[in-house]
């Protein structure tokens, strides 16, 4: 060999010296990437679940060319957020949506707002007994161009002072209810005979007596019946029922889901508007149908859930939520007992409805305690959690699910190292690569719940406006929507029982046979 | 120029660390990049919405931005691997520790360890005004006035004539 071949040859061989470094990475990637592909492999295998999102029910020939002319009755703090859902902003709403997204780019809801699919919807008319929300929800409702203050266009939509005069006009189709617990049922029912569809706000009635008889009015008729659990449309909700219906957790035994909330208006303390007074609010009509009358009451009005005489406290506003989103995803129904305990803890504000509440409900039949525990004067987060012999999941806006150590379904792979109990063997996390600003802690709690925004294909949507768009689709097929009468009859039933064990102090069973909530221990049933 | 006749300006332990000190930086900068590369839902987002400091307006701004966002992933994957890879090899290895400075200097001035920040990303030791990206900037410039490629790397054969004059 030559000289000068012999000094290209060390020449080469400094230059790439640092090959066998490249060398030996390649293979340590490729020994790790094995390694953990064998195990998620091994998993996916062993559980049989994807990462993939859920398969959604999707509604097939609807033909939306033709409006549906809905009217709105009641027009406050979700009366308004129903309408934003269903398309329909004030145009003061845009004005605000816009400037708050020119000031924080992570605000994105003038975005998702206007990128909201149009459901072809017209709202002709609308009712509120306080004149000056009345005026801003004709305005809201003719706001079909999503226009601000500047741009707005003429009023389209008619005010009602009664919901019997908006049910009798013949350009409404269908109606969204969203007055106080107290109204929900003699509306539906009425409008349900007037042969309007229904999308009535939870809880779905104020007393178990009004369960009955709109549960029959509704199954009398045709319409169209959709109880407000926009938590139906939770994506990662829909991947829990599947996750659990593959036995991933074992024999099921207890169930705690939770509200924390710590805020004024989470405990509805609601603003009272200024110019509010006995001149532009129809008091009377407000009193209704609950039995007792009281004078005239701003406190009443705009707090309204507050007292028994027109809400139903936590048990109806939000511990139908959580009992909702675990009854669509392990069909509970209604429960075989139920104790319920609290108290008026922390807004000693003159109010009747407890502020820190719990509730145990039994179901023997399925082996398992489902408990519910609230308090709106502490948000320590805790969440859906559902355990069960060989795992447990939490369930938020994501999904977590870990093995149980003590696990028999796992015990082989636990040995073997394969699943580490200590690390989730499943976490499924739609949307995880935005983020967003949720303004309120209110909000907070929504969104952290499911019940304010969920995904579709990795895109964020209002989960209230995937519920009206299931309610206006079905509509348009003539067929009954997720969270239809029957469902809304277990969740009335169940959180009632709740609310006549605390109010009352007793146990209370539900009679199966005969169909009726039975009190106390005399009761027991075997 | 006969090779025997060459006095290198190092040491052979001089030369020997030098070496093995840009070959394990270049390491750490591969390995960041191939694993985010990897890893297809991998992104900077929660990153830089996590900033604080002086300059973490330029920070949460580009994190608001799906644009920014999506063009930072890129230039960190691809910018952390072929940094590595130019360490490792001797290539380019100039613009390779530029490279590699100017990424350390945003991880470090949108993570600054001053007193009275708190990140949501937890570091994994306990650091003030100095932390290991600080270190790994001065390591970089170190190795940018004490050069090893032009004997062990590809740079050699790219800079021929520097080469000879370095050596």
């Amino acid at each position: 060999m030559s000289e000068s071949n012999k000094i290209s040859r060390r020449n080469i061989l400094k230059a790439f010296a640092a090959v066998p470094v490249i060398g030996a990475m390649g293979y340590g990637i490729f020994r790790k990437k094995n390694y953990d592909n064998d195990i998620r492999d091994q998993i996916v295998k062993e559980l049989g679940i994807s990462y993939d999102p859920p398969v959604l029910p999707t509604i097939k020939g609807v033909d939306m060319s033709k409006p549906i002319r809905v009217g709105l009755i009641g027009y406050g703090i979700r009366g308004e957020q129903l309408m934003r859902a269903a398309g329909f902003a004030h145009p003061s709403t845009i004005d605000e949506l816009r400037e708050s997204a020119d000031k924080n780019s992570d605000d994105h809801r003038y975005e998702d707002f206007m990128a909201q699919d149009n459901l072809n919807l017209q709202f002709t008319g609308a009712c509120d007994l306080f004149d000056i929300r009345a005026q801003s929800a004709i305005e809201a409702c003719s706001n079909v161009n999503r226009k601000g203050t500047k741009e707005q266009g003429p009023v389209t939509c008619k005010r009602y002072r009664t919901y019997q005069e908006l049910l009798a006009a013949n350009d409404i189709d269908a109606v969204i209810i969203a007055t106080p617990d107290h109204w929900h049922a003699q509306i539906a029912m009425d409008a349900a005979k007037a042969g309007k569809h229904i999308y009535v706000e939870k809880g779905m009635t104020r007393t178990v007596e009004e369960v009955y008889q709109l549960t029959d009015v509704i199954k009398k008729s045709n319409v169209v019946f959709q109880l407000g659990h926009q938590g139906r449309q939770t994506e990662s909700f829909i991947k829990a029922k599947e996750i659990i219906d593959k036995g991933l957790l074992g024999k099921i035994n207890l169930i705690e889901v939770c509200t924390n909330r710590n805020s004024p208006n989470g405990a509805w303390v609601y603003d009272i508007h200024p110019d509010a007074s006995e001149q532009n609010i129809d008091w009377e009509q407000f009193q209704g149908p609950t039995p007792n009358r009281v004078p005239f009451s701003k406190e009443r009005f705009f707090r309204w859930r507050c007292w028994w005489d027109y809400g139903t406290g936590l048990g109806g506003d939000l511990l139908t939520h959580e009992y909702d989103a675990l009854n669509q995803m392990l069909n509970l129904g209604i429960p075989h007992s139920c104790v319920a305990s609290g108290g008026v803890y922390f807004y000693k504000d003159g109010r009747e409805v407890p502020d820190v509440f719990q509730a145990v409900y039994e179901y023997p039949d399925r082996d398992l305690t489902f408990m519910y525990s609230a308090t709106l004067a502490s948000d320590r987060d805790r969440g859906k959690i559902i355990m069960g012999h060989d795992g447990n999941i939490s369930i938020g806006g994501e999904l977590t699910v870990y093995a149980d150590p003590e696990s028999t379904k796992y015990k082989a792979l636990i040995d073997k190292g394969v699943i580490d109990p200590s690390n989730p063997i499943f976490l499924y996390s739609p949307g995880s690569k935005r983020i967003d600003a949720v303004t309120s802690a209110t909000a907070k709690y929504f969104a952290g719940r499911g019940l304010l925004y969920t995904y579709r294909q990795g895109k964020r949507v209002d989960t209230t406006h995937l519920h009206i768009k299931e309610w206006t689709d079905c509509i348009r097929t003539n067929q009954q929507p997720s969270c239809n009468i029957d469902q809304g009859f277990q969740e009335a039933i169940t959180s009632h029982m709740a609310t006549i064990s605390y109010r009352e102090g007793v146990k209370v069973y539900w009679d199966a046979e005969k169909q009726v909530i039975v009190k106390g221990n005399s009761a027991k049933m075997s | 120029m006969h090779q025997k006749n060459v006095t290198y300006p190092y040491s052979e332990s001089q030369l020997t660390l030098l070496t093995i000190l840009r070959i394990l930086i270049g390491w750490h900068f591969l390995y960041e990049g191939v694993t985010k590369l990897l890893n297809p839902s991998w992104s900077s987002l929660g990153y830089l919405a996590d900033s604080k400091g002086f300059l973490s307006g330029i920070f949460l701004g580009w994190a608001s931005n799906p644009t920014a966002v999506t063009a930072i992933d890129f230039m960190n994957e691809w910018g952390l691997a072929l940094v590595g890879l130019g360490l490792i090899m001797g290539c380019l290895t100039r613009i390779s520790i530029i490279g590699g400075i100017v990424l350390l200097a945003f991880y470090y001035l949108s993570h600054p360890p001053m007193v009275g920040y708190k990140f949501a990303l937890p570091s994994e030791g306990a650091y003030l005004w100095v932390n290991k990206n600080l270190i790994e900037i001065f390591a970089l410039a170190v190795l940018y006035v004490f050069p090893t490629q032009h004997i062990y790397g590809i740079d050699r054969l790219i800079f021929p004539k520097k080469t000879a004059i370095d050596f």
